[in-house]
């Protein structure tokens, strides 16, 4: 199977701005210590052409950075994005348009002055996917196929709802006909039975385009509901990746783990209420990441490997990468069994 | 067993120049010694706005017009501010969504907590600490003695929530209004916050109302739940019950949209429409125009049914599917 997309030990750091005075200090020879962030560390992932991969993780894990790498609107520090072998960007520029992305708050993502039909068509008329003449009919068609009124054209963002405007979002991004489509948190700013809704949407545009998806969420139910396989990420690095239902059902890595339990579930055929269980401690500093492995501060099975080194991402089970030295005893059980 | 709070037909209006929004429109409920009690609802709902009238701070154009607020049995409603005052933070406390914008950033916690100590009580300076470094303690914050100088800036997200929990505890308030305190949270610290605040109510008798958007985080904690649409409660009762057996075709909606009620891909049930304006209410039931089991009789207001400890208000209730044990 040819490699449709391919995300290639990838690493994006930030650097914070050195002031006139440190700049100044250095070139006399000064030592001005400068601290970087890593925002993504050394990632890799593939993804097969039609597959929904669910990136999750805490805020601040780098997963909104990652995908704004895959979709080549930020330079990696280090590493390649391929689509079909080809670099997305180069030289600080995005070289394709086959990668689209629609992002989290659908407020802040249309430009209120323009009308949203506009808004819409102006990336096909640019890159010479229609003629201005057959724009408008175009974009009415989009419009109906995301469920809005094609008369809405000639609206402003600001006479819509939130789910609305998050339809508008997505005609915009599926009318540069995309092959991938990056979706950054898309529901998480919108109410439940919206977002029920846009999800639904989701399922059947991905259906009848055949979109291969890379679907950024914190929320884990969102992404079990859509993804093929998932990816999670704890400071940086992706710690787990596997196919949904058995990443959800048998978690390999402790934090995976810890991250599922502390979830709190609606359980509807029990008369008491349910319990979840809390992880210790916090996400470290970014800017000062513990020593060996990330998560070894607040891992109820740490052991003496895991202050020093860090452990790889390696294979542990049937398509099932982790990166811990000691798996909790209960997975490997269970992954025998299957 | 004794109730520290009693709401009966509370309403609050927003008289807006495009008209007069109804946010809150005849909410009732009460609220016992330690109970947690879950507000949910969709933006709009009016669940906030029902929170905000507790402690009298809704702002013109709002104004509650109607209805009670028993205290430990005294009504809030129309009492002046300088009543009021006496009682917000000593008697009922809110925990408000944000801790970035509830804590003053140019103040150090400790200058706040003795701030807000020194509104209700005389303390001296050794008073002061130690009962903030006992409430800092409660919410979980390691070293409170150390971290009592720090500036809100130096608190991560998680812990600045905590901070804003410990005031409100100050004075050991017997009702507290938590508003979204944990959906600004990453899971993780979701959790240990939740957990905490159950062990609270459990061991000061603190009673809460748990506002909230997200069914799943409320079951967890509160024991009877109360479902806003559109400023009313459709429905009302035991967590478990509600949960398991819906009355009102809202309630079943909210729960079935849910993914974690589906098979992973499969299309979700999905409430048609959106929450309608507030400005513009149908007549009748509010939830009419959205719902599949609308019939003539719902543009009259349905009038609240009772049964056992539950409440719905729906003209076509979804059927029990078993007797009430």
């Amino acid at each position: 199977m040819s490699l449709f997309f391919q995300v290639d030990q990838v690493t994006r750091e930030f650097h914070p701005k050195i002031s006139l005075g440190d700049k100044i200090a250095s070139k006399l020879g000064a030592r001005v210590e400068t601290r970087s962030v890593k925002a993504v560390n050394n990632v890799s992932f593939q993804l097969e052409e039609g597959q929904t991969l669910g990136l999750v993780g805490e805020s601040g894990c780098g997963k909104s950075t990652l995908g704004k790498l895959a979709a080549g609107i930020l330079e990696t520090s280090e590493g390649t994005v391929l689509l079909d072998q080809k670099p997305v960007m180069k030289d600080g520029k995005k070289t394709t348009t086959r990668i689209q992305t629609v992002f989290q708050d659908p407020f802040a993502s249309l430009d209120p002055r323009m009308k949203v039909g506009e808004a819409v068509a102006e990336g096909p008329i640019a890159n010479n996917l229609v003629s201005k003449a057959d724009a408008i009919a175009y974009v009415k068609d989009w419009f109906a196929r995301v469920g809005l009124d094609p008369d809405f054209t000639d609206r402003y963002p600001h006479q819509f709802s939130g789910g609305q405007r998050q339809r508008i979002a997505i005609a915009r991004a599926l009318a540069m006909q995309p092959d991938l489509l990056i979706c950054d948190e898309p529901v998480a700013s919108l109410d439940v039975s919206i977002q029920a809704q846009i999800i639904n949407l989701f399922l059947q545009l991905r259906k009848d385009l055949n979109l291969t998806c890379l679907f950024i969420s914190h929320d884990l139910s969102v992404v079990r509901h859509v993804s093929d396989r998932v990816a999670v990420m704890y400071l940086g690095k992706i710690v787990e990746e596997g196919e949904t239902s058995a990443v959800f059902e048998n978690p390999a890595h402790p934090y995976t783990k810890a991250l599922l339990a502390s979830v709190p579930k609606l359980v509807l055929d029990k008369d008491e209420l349910v319990q979840f269980e809390a992880i210790e401690g916090e996400i470290p500093s970014p800017l000062s990441p513990p020593p060996g492995c990330y998560f070894a501060p607040r891992c109820p099975y740490v052991g003496e490997k895991c202050n020093q080194t860090n452990p790889p991402l390696e294979t542990v089970g049937f398509e099932r990468k982790a990166a811990c030295f000691y798996i909790p005893a209960d997975f490997e059980k269970a992954n025998k069994q299957a | 067993m004794t109730k520290v709070l009693e709401v009966n037909e509370l309403k609050t209006h927003f008289f807006t120049r495009d008209g007069v929004v109804k946010a809150v429109d005849g909410v009732s409920f009460s609220l016992e010694k330690g109970e947690i009690l879950g507000l949910v609802g969709e933006s709009g709902s009016g669940k906030t706005v029902t929170g905000f009238s507790l402690l009298g701070l809704v702002d013109a154009p709002g104004q509650i017009v109607g209805g009670t607020i028993q205290l430990n049995g005294e009504n809030l409603v129309g009492l002046p501010e300088k009543k009021l005052r006496a009682k917000r933070g000593k008697n009922i406390a809110m925990i408000f969504q944000d801790p970035i914008a509830t804590l003053n950033p140019l103040l150090t916690i400790r200058t706040q907590m003795s701030l807000a100590l020194e509104a209700h009580a005389r303390m001296n300076k050794r008073e002061i600490e130690s009962r903030c470094i006992d409430v800092l303690t409660k919410v979980g914050i390691p070293d409170p003695a150390a971290r009592l100088d720090s500036y809100p800036h130096e608190f991560s997200g998680g812990m600045r929530q905590r901070v804003a929990i410990a005031i409100t505890l100050l004075h050991s308030p017997g009702v507290i209004v938590a508003d979204e305190p944990t959906t600004a949270l990453d899971v993780s610290i979701q959790a240990q916050i939740l957990s905490e605040m159950r062990s609270l109510a459990r061991e000061t008798g603190t009673a809460m109302i748990w506002i909230s958007h997200d069914l799943a985080t409320v079951s967890s904690l509160a024991t009877r739940l109360l479902v806003m649409y559109a400023g009313k409660v459709v429905e009302e009762g035991p967590t478990a019950q509600v949960l398991k057996n819906p009355r009102h075709p809202y309630t079943r909606g909210l729960i079935d949209s849910l993914p974690a009620m589906a098979k992973p891909g499969e299309p979700l049930t999905q409430i048609s429409g959106t929450t309608p304006s507030l400005l513009s209410l149908p007549p009748g039931c509010p939830f009419a125009p959205r719902c599949d089991r609308a019939s003539e009789v719902c543009v009259q207001d349905p009038t609240p049914e009772t049964n056992a400890d539950r409440m719905w208000r729906c003209h076509h209730p979804m059927q029990e599917e078993e007797a009430v044990r």
